[in-house]
């Protein structure tokens, strides 16, 4: 294994670790997006409704690529802007790592939100009704009946959009991360073996959808516990 | 904010807009035309029909574009019965690669859709099919293709919309599409938030577009569905 990535294994791997951190980090900015656009959208307040209407229509029509340049190109200069109009005579230099997190953050918010979204409108009215009968509060009624029931709707389609942030990841390498692809680009230059480096990349990213996909339906058949028979 | 360099340089974009519109719709046919063969493979309860194609979408659909892209552009070179052979004029052309990248790409994506389709067919249908004495290719041609591309209708505008997003890569291997011809004038005038935000209109309109196209598609096609 080591003969054939020349000695760089342990630098790939350290890539694939940056994939996987990236890939949470976002996730979890997606995933706090995604709720608050999934309850705007169902808010009664038009002005809201069509702030989350816009947010996922025009987020939805633009290629990863080109929001993650421009947000690291152009909020680089809108930064520096904002700071030199302030007075200070520095530049500021942002960190491919912050705004690729912040950029997948916002596209894969957009996706979330149809997501809960979906499974917000799956929960009966009948148990919103009788929790507010019960007198329970917004974040009860969202802690202890909806959470666990949009859990069960949410969970096929969050996975999938899980598998397909994992691999938007691999953008991030446009932008200078030293990411898995990075790592296997630059060890394929200067081994003159980029074959292998681009083999053992694809294999670290099926590693990680492959473990993805046993994860999730492990979670489903927690999750759908009682409810075999009526969703077979 | 200044757009008159968009203005100065419509030329450029519009050379973008020329290439993305043929990678796209190419990329499309060639991975259209192989799922349908693939996605009956892949249905087929024979293992050693079903298990190759298995694992050509397992691995197309696990690993990013950009890193099959680069599989292909950069890896290949590495070997000399690629570099010294015929084989070479093909591969050193970043238009050949990313074609092909992007129609094995979207030809896995499709088969699935195709498979979902096909395993959802009705029982009856087939059984139907059968007992008129079809033979397996008629039964094809006439039940099974008709109804199970109706139904990927839906899924399959999806992956055009993905199929015209994840073209945005192919300016990484020197192609001038959309995002190339943007990622030019950002690189000439260091302005990114008009070079970019140009692409992303572009990208809009062709979204909307396909999204629209899909909508009567799907309004001439499926109109029985609905009551």
């Amino acid at each position: 294994m080591f003969d054939f990535l020349y000695g760089y294994g342990p630098s790939l791997l350290e890539g694939g670790l940056i994939t996987i951190i990236l890939s949470i980090v976002s996730l979890f900015i997606a995933s706090i997006l995604g709720l608050i656009t999934a309850f705007m959208r169902l808010s009664k307040i038009r002005t809201l409704q069509a702030i989350a209407l816009i947010y996922t229509t025009i987020i939805r029509g633009i290629p990863e690529l080109v929001m993650m340049l421009l947000i690291f190109f152009g909020g680089q200069i809108l930064i520096n802007k904002m700071v030199q109009s302030l007075g200070f005579d520095v530049y500021i230099d942002i960190n491919p790592f912050v705004s690729g997190s912040m950029t997948i953050g916002l596209i894969f918010g957009a996706y979330m939100g149809e997501t809960f979204r979906g499974a917000y409108l799956a929960v009966p009215v009948g148990q919103i009704e009788a929790a507010r009968s019960c007198g329970m509060n917004n974040w009860k009624l969202f802690k202890r009946i909806l959470f666990p029931q949009m859990t069960r709707h949410a969970l096929p389609s969050f996975g999938n959009n899980w598998l397909v942030l994992v691999k938007s990841t691999a953008l991030v390498s446009v932008i200078g991360l030293e990411d898995v692809v990075r790592k296997a680009d630059l060890a394929g230059g200067s081994t003159h073996k980029p074959f292998n480096f681009w083999i053992a990349c694809a294999l670290i990213y099926l590693l990680i959808t492959s473990v993805s996909n046993r994860i999730q339906r492990a979670l489903e058949e927690r999750y759908n516990i009682g409810f075999q028979e009526s969703e077979a | 904010m200044n757009f008159s360099i968009i203005f100065d340089n419509w030329k450029l974009y519009l050379e973008g807009v020329i290439l993305t519109l043929q990678l796209v719709p190419l990329s499309l046919l060639f991975g259209f035309s192989l799922a349908l063969p693939l996605s009956v493979l892949r249905v087929s309860k024979n293992k050693v029909l079903n298990l190759p194609v298995y694992w050509f979408t397992y691995f197309f659909r696990g690993t990013p574009l950009l890193v099959q892209m680069f599989l292909f552009y950069y890896g290949l070179s590495q070997f000399s019965f690629i570099r010294d052979t015929f084989l070479w004029v093909f591969f050193k052309d970043p238009y050949k690669v990313a074609l092909l990248s992007f129609s094995l790409n979207t030809a896995a994506y499709t088969t699935e859709i195709f498979r979902g389709a096909i395993e959802r067919l009705p029982a009856g249908q087939i059984e139907a099919a059968k007992s008129c004495g079809m033979s397996r290719w008629i039964m094809l041609k006439r039940i099974i293709f008709p109804i199970a591309l109706r139904n990927s209708i839906p899924a399959y505008g999806n992956e055009v919309i993905f199929m015209l997003h994840g073209s945005s890569i192919a300016g990484l291997i020197t192609l001038v599409d959309i995002t190339g011809a943007a990622r030019i004038i950002y690189a000439r005038y260091f302005s990114p938030a008009e070079a970019f935000i140009t692409a992303a209109v572009l990208y809009l309109i062709l979204t909307f577009t396909i999204v629209w196209v899909f909508r009567l598609l799907e309004k001439r096609f499926l109109s029985y569905l609905k009551i």
